[in-house]
């Protein structure tokens, strides 16, 4: 069986929340309770004192199934749809890691 | 010409799923409030109950991108605090005591107040006052001018510090109604339109676009922009996602924003790669701003400033380059120095060429949205002839009524406290909580003049600290999704979304829209009229739509289309698209681009942009530094509200749950001030109380604060404890600069220390 996963382009990524909420909405979470969670990694001045060190991380958690009805019908996972930065990609890990190739930096890919 | 295009292939307006469950294609404007961007949504209906919202697939900006305040939609609709049926007061004011009331009722005490209050005190002493972006905002003027008759619309936003300064420049010194970056939002291919081509450089000057969607502009625009190559360049005090990502970001000090557009003027000139032939041909007055410019040299302003002058060469050499473009926002608007901002800054664009070319600043044809000045004369409605009227503050501040047909903000509060030059009786507040919002200072002020009126109806969605603290009516407002609307983006003046606002859901409880009222107060107090645009909502929005150049539909058409973009020429200048007359040129007195201002001489202001040091600054007042030695900013966006709204959405607060106080770590640390303690920041004029956190985003010295905070957990009784959190506690009221526009909300000292 195919692996599937989700590519998060953390260039892009630009802490919007969307994914979270987007996600809740899907799988009707309760507050408090998360399919994806926004990790912020920095903000920090690197060593130049010119450039910084800030990246979004969204994380996908235990509840993630992967959106598997909505994908089943066809459409992309919530999360990757409402991505307010387009920064999320749904896919097999081949796909994904080729594309993560081809993006050469700031990404990074879950199997949740 | 202008354009409209439809999708073709779009879903229909509405699917059914075999389960019944319906899917209806619609736009977001508002509420809950948002800027007039029309990101396409999905809503989910089953039984008549909403299931969820999804983004529109084919909505052609948005693409089904959506924000949390829409994907929290259903929170927010359903929430058991919203305003279900029209109340009106029993006890004092303020008191908050409310008795269910019919429509009836409450229109009936609204039209017997107007006519007392019309009666003894004269048609103007009637007001309505509208807060910034909702769409209450569409019908601000027409319920003032066109339903009661009175020229008292009030937006009490100090200064006017929203848009108005930048359109007043962008009207004198361009000739255009409204000027902003081009992101192909017109063109049906969008970026793949061969025309087209990505800015090379983006200068970012006081906007946060990707949080603020600012005058309909789809803020995340930006970061697709980042994706085809545009290069940033930041101008703000503090390092925001977009500058941490930007070539260059320079971190001003606050306020002294014309000091660095002066120099940045100066180093383009010096490069002597502007574009000369447009100046020659299109500009008036190069000579006279060259020399003004030169006395404001990099070196000059890095003292000033603070922004390295080799910074400031650097960047020259990058916007000199076709085609660049600027994303300019409110922060210059929020500077009494806002309008010489405004001209250095966009002076720059002008010379090097990047004025309505694919990828530049697109110009604005005159925009449709009411409230400009050209609707002002209505003299059907009046009888006092025009020249015996003197409007609030335009005396002061002559400038004001030539570029919006509002009171001046600031005079306004001296107005309700004084009665002069009129008294100010009856307030209508529309879908603006003033008190609590980023837009009156000194509110506590503010509410002790409106506590005195004789009545005071207020629509909104929540009871809110406004309502609590000064309404005698209050009438319910329904969703976006509950009502039917248009959304064009700054009216029409720019190319992109075209949208309708189409009815999805039945109404919660007795809520109506705000055109709704608008209109049902029109037929209330002129039962004769048989004026077609006023008849219901679809020939009012139909009417609208009639007025917009090259748009040629109706508003059942459009609400059966859901979405279409606008398309509009560039360099409408070379074509004659700018001037009433249709000549080539620039609609200004000059017919081209006045970096010298006739308007501005005419009106007794330097025709040429200044600098001048805000007035409350370290370096105006250093007796005032020593007890308040930081300078704070403030108006910091969140993704999770809008102005004051959203606070009861639990999802969302869960994510941003308190009003922060951004400080540098250093400083922080050296005032014993921990992440997440509560802490005062505190002036002469007020303080209030907000949650720290600590960033090394900021200049040491600088604090950075969120706005329109109030907390609905905390109950009506001491209005929200809107008082507590209040940050515009600390801006004084009327310091304005010499035209009227422009205050101090991104630079007043202060100090900062611990709560407990
Ligand atoms: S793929 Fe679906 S389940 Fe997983 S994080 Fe995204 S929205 Fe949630
Ligand atoms: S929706 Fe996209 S841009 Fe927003 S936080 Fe999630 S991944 Fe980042």
């Amino acid at each position: 069986m195919k692996q599937y996963g989700l590519m998060i382009d953390n260039e892009y990524c630009t802490g919007c929340h969307s994914c979270e909420v987007a996600c809740k909405n899907e799988h009707n979470l309760p507050l408090g309770q998360w399919g994806i969670k926004v990790l912020e990694l920095g903000p920090w001045k690197l060593m130049d004192d010119k450039h910084w060190e800030y990246r979004y991380i969204p994380v996908p958690t235990t509840y993630c199934d992967l959106c598997k009805d909505r994908v089943a019908e066809g459409q992309k996972p919530s999360c990757v749809f409402h991505c307010l930065a387009s920064a999320m990609e749904y896919g097999t890990l081949e796909e994904l890691t080729a594309k993560m190739v081809a993006k050469g930096k700031m990404a990074s890919i879950f199997i949740p | 010409m202008a354009k409209l295009h439809w999708k073709e292939n779009a879903a229909p307006a509405v699917t059914e799923l075999e389960d019944g469950t319906k899917i209806y294609r619609t736009n977001a404007w508002s509420p809950p409030g948002c800027h007039a961007v029309g990101c396409g949504l999905r809503i989910f209906v089953k039984d008549g109950e909403l299931q969820k919202v999804e983004g529109d697939p084919d909505q052609p900006i948005t693409k089904g991108r959506l924000c949390v305040r829409c994907l929290t939609m259903k929170e927010y609709f359903y929430h058991p605090d919203r305003i279900k049926y029209p109340m009106k007061r029993v006890g004092k004011r303020g008191e908050n005591k409310w008795q269910r009331i019919t429509w009836d009722e409450a229109y009936d005490t609204i039209v017997e107040k107007y006519h007392e209050c019309v009666e003894k005190w004269g048609v103007n002493s009637v007001s309505v006052f509208a807060g910034t972006g909702r769409e209450a905002c569409r019908y601000h003027t027409p319920l003032c001018l066109g339903v009661f008759g009175s020229k008292t619309i009030v937006h009490p936003n100090s200064g006017w510090s929203c848009l108005v300064p930048r359109q007043a420049v962008m009207t004198w010194i361009l000739g255009s109604a409204y000027v902003d970056f081009d992101y192909a939002a017109g063109l049906p291919l969008r970026y793949d339109d061969p025309n087209w081509e990505p800015p090379k450089y983006m200068l970012i000057w006081g906007r946060d676009p990707l949080r603020c969607n600012a005058d309909g502009m789809w803020g995340h625009s930006m970061v697709e922009l980042m994706k085809l190559g545009t290069k940033l360049i930041t101008v703000d005090p503090r390092a925001n996602w977009l500058a941490t990502r930007s070539e260059y970001h320079l971190q001003l000090r606050p306020g002294t924003d014309a000091a660095l557009a002066l120099a940045i003027l100066d180093a383009v000139i010096k490069t002597d790669k502007y574009d000369k032939e447009f100046v020659e041909k299109w500009c008036y007055g190069f000579d006279e701003l060259a020399e003004r410019a030169a006395q404001h040299s990099p070196e000059w302003a890095e003292k000033i400033t603070g922004v390295p002058a080799e910074d400031i060469y650097a960047i020259a050499e990058c916007l000199v380059q076709k085609p660049s473009s600027a994303c300019v926002g409110l922060a210059i608007d929020q500077n009494p120095n806002t309008i010489q901002i405004g001209h250095a800054l966009y002076s720059i664009f002008a010379i090097t060429g990047n004025m309505d070319i694919p990828g530049g600043l697109f110009m604005g044809q005159p925009s449709i949205f009411p409230g400009r000045a050209q609707d002002k004369k209505s003299s059907e409605i009046h009888e006092e002839p025009e020249e015996e009227f003197e409007g609030i503050g335009y005396k002061e501040f002559p400038a004001i009524p030539l570029i919006v047909n509002t009171t001046h903000p600031d005079c306004t509060l001296d107005t309700l406290e004084t009665g002069r030059p009129y008294p100010i009786k009856f307030a209508f507040i529309q879908s603006s909580n003033l008190l609590a919002s980023s837009i009156v200072v000194q509110p506590s002020r503010w509410y002790e003049a409106m506590r005195k009126l004789e009545f005071i109806v207020a629509s909104d969605i929540f009871m809110n600290p406004t309502i609590a603290g000064l309404a005698d009516i209050v009438l319910p407002i329904s969703t976006s999704l509950e009502h039917e609307g248009i959304i064009t983006r700054t009216g029409a003046s720019q190319p992109g979304q075209f949208s309708a606002i189409v009815k999805v859901m039945e109404n919660y409880g007795e809520t109506k829209s705000d055109l709704e009222i608008c209109l049902d107060l029109y037929h209330r107090l002129h039962p004769d009229s048989d004026d077609p645009r006023w008849k219901d909502t679809d020939s009012y929005l139909s009417s609208d739509l009639a007025r917009i150049n090259g748009a040629n539909v109706t508003f059942p058409e459009l609400r059966e289309r859901v979405s279409g973009q606008y398309e509009l020429e560039y360099r409408k200048y070379e074509k004659g698209l700018l001037r009433p007359d249709g000549e080539p040129g620039f609609n200004t007195i000059t017919g081209k681009i006045e970096l010298f201002s006739t308007m501005l001489g005419a009106l007794d202001e330097d025709p040429l942009p200044y600098y001048q040091e805000p007035k409350f600054s370290a370096v105006s007042r250093p007796d005032m530094a020593k007890d308040y030695p930081m300078t704070m900013t403030t108006g910091a966006r969140r993704f999770t509200s809008f102005h004051s709204e959203h606070r009861q959405i639990k999802t969302l607060r869960e994510i941003h749950p308190w009003p922060t106080v951004e400080i540098n770590s250093k400083t922080a640390e050296a005032k014993g001030i921990t992440e997440g303690s509560w802490v005062y920041v505190e002036n002469p004029w007020g303080r209030a109380k907000l949650n720290a956190h600590l960033t090394p985003t900021l200049i040491e010295d600088v604090v950075s604060m969120d706005h329109g905070w109030w907390y609905p957990e905390k109950g009506e009784e001491d209005m929200f404890d809107v008082w507590d959190c209040n940050i515009n506690n600390l801006i004084p009221n009327k310091e304005n600069g010499k035209l009227g526009f422009g205050t101090h909300f991104k630079c007043m000292p202060c100090t900062i220390y611990r709560a407990e």
